[in-house]
């Protein structure tokens, strides 16, 4: 990572600048007002495994680091547990903030450090948008083909499934028209990232 | 529309699979109570963290289509799942403060917002919404003994300005309601931790660190079980938690109500990863 300058505005120039603008546009959150209290990576229960805490990546907004945010482990690593958004003196919702970043980074075709996720999440929206609900055994069956992560867990799907807790057939809601109509109209773009 | 016997449902897609002894349990106690439920037509998934981690307005658009379904009912809504109901409220929360923003998702889901709808998790309805009276008076069997943490979560109780429900830090509604049934709820530390059930499928080795600290400081704190109020937190902790050392069962809190209102003929200890037959046969609740 490199050196930043010691001011928060970042002296190199509008390029930074407009990523914190940029942010702050799209999540309505105030990203200035950070002190860097550290509440939010206190109670972040994923911060341990992340390769920035979350103080560090609002820091980093604020320094115009665009590229290294938006690459993070640690905008997917987030569970959206809200402890932090919750918790935070200035009233930042770090959360929604993480969700601003992670569609940044899809949106504009930044390599995710943590393309299972990415991979789950698409196999999730595809499942909706075949049936209108989530059909857990066909989506999962997508996922794994397209991580190439077979193993994982089978043991555990065979166990709910024993327990009648994965039916196998898909159904489809009767309202299936205003779901592709909503999809439709709501997806910039039809597959991101992933 | 007002509360009172009569409420609009929301079973969300965990009811028909991973969580649907929490459907089950909730009807039937419901129904023991003289509430009756009235499934919102043709009710479509809430879009969970796939859909608000990567699409904001998609986010917003598919929780906004159940609450045009719902406002046909005329009917409060009540949703069970605890992340089904943060993704309404962030859906509502949106419709009620940003005009913009409604107008838009007006538009593509096809329907007029009416403010008067009401959006409620389950677990407010039966502490606030059907008085304690009458819950007590329908206890047939205690659940004296029986020592239980009872785990929020995050979904339930946050972000606060989203869900408007208890107290964010140290919430009282499920330990209320477990005391009312005769239950010893445990003063315990982690009834708000996350227990990471979204990274359950892509990082199983961090979420096992996460629900084994959560349902080890449950049973530190001298807790039989623990008892929560959402479809991915049961299946979660349930499953993920070191059986050897721990073997909690994850009780949804309609179950221990069935227990207590004496209803026979249930099948949901089957569907339990843990079953918790053995621990409710020693306390003599069986």
């Amino acid at each position: 990572m490199r050196e930043p300058s010691m001011g928060i505005e970042p002296s190199e120039g509008k390029k930074g600048r407009s990523f914190i603008e940029e942010v702050q546009e799209r999540s309505g959150e105030n990203i200035r007002l950070c002190y860097q209290c550290l509440k939010c990576t206190a109670g972040c229960p994923t911060a341990p495994y992340m390769d920035f805490n979350p103080n560090a990546i609002v820091r980093m907004i604020q320094w115009g680091l665009k590229q290294e945010v938006l690459e993070s482990k640690a905008i997917w690593l987030c569970v959206s547990c809200e402890a932090c958004g919750t918790r935070c003196p200035n009233d930042i919702d770090i959360g929604l903030l993480m969700d601003t970043l992670r569609e940044m980074s899809l949106d504009e075709g930044y390599q995710a450090r943590e393309k299972g996720i990415v991979t789950l999440h698409n196999a999730f929206m595809e499942s909706i948008r075949r049936g209108g609900r989530v059909h857990e055994a066909t989506m999962m069956v997508e996922y794994k083909l397209r991580s190439g992560d077979y193993w994982t867990d089978l043991v555990s799907g065979v166990k709910l499934f024993m327990k009648g807790k994965f039916p196998l057939l898909p159904r489809r809601i009767k309202g299936m028209n205003s779901i592709r109509e909503i999809y439709r109209k709501a997806q910039k773009k039809v597959d991101k990232g992933g | 529309m007002e509360g009172g016997d009569k409420y609009s449902y929301f079973p969300g897609c965990t009811s028909h699979s991973t969580a649907v002894e929490y459907d089950l349990s909730t009807k039937a106690v419901l129904k023991a109570l003289g509430v009756e439920l009235v499934e919102i037509e043709d009710w479509n998934c809430c879009g969970a963290a796939a859909v608000h981690s990567t699409n904001k307005l998609l986010s917003l658009c598919l929780p906004a289509r159940n609450i045009a379904m719902a406002q046909k009912n005329d009917l409060e809504l009540v949703v069970p799942c605890a992340g089904c109901f943060n993704m309404l409220k962030r859906s509502e929360r949106v419709l009620k403060t940003d005009p913009d923003a409604r107008r838009e998702i007006e538009s593509i889901v096809d329907f007029t917002y009416r403010e008067d709808l009401k959006i409620r998790a389950l677990i407010d309805i039966v502490v606030n919404g059907i008085s304690f009276d009458r819950i007590e008076e329908r206890v047939q069997k205690p659940l004296t003994g029986i020592k239980v943490a009872c785990y929020y979560g995050c979904a339930l109780v946050r972000h606060p300005k989203v869900t408007q429900l208890d107290e964010p830090e140290n919430p009282q509604y499920l330990d209320t309601l477990m005391a009312a049934l005769g239950a010893t709820p445990v003063d315990w530390s982690f009834k708000t931790d996350c227990c990471g059930a979204d990274l359950a499928l892509t990082h199983g080795d961090v979420v096992v660190k996460l629900v084994n600290k959560v349902v080890g400081m449950a049973h530190e704190a001298g807790a039989q079980c623990l008892v929560c109020s959402c479809g991915l937190c049961q299946m979660n902790l349930e499953m993920r938690q070191d059986i050897n050392t721990l073997g909690l069962p994850v009780f949804y809190f309609t179950e221990l109500m069935g227990v207590a209102f004496g209803l026979k003929g249930n099948n949901w200890w089957a569907k339990h990863v843990i079953n918790p037959s053995t621990l409710l046969v020693s306390l003599n609740l069986r």
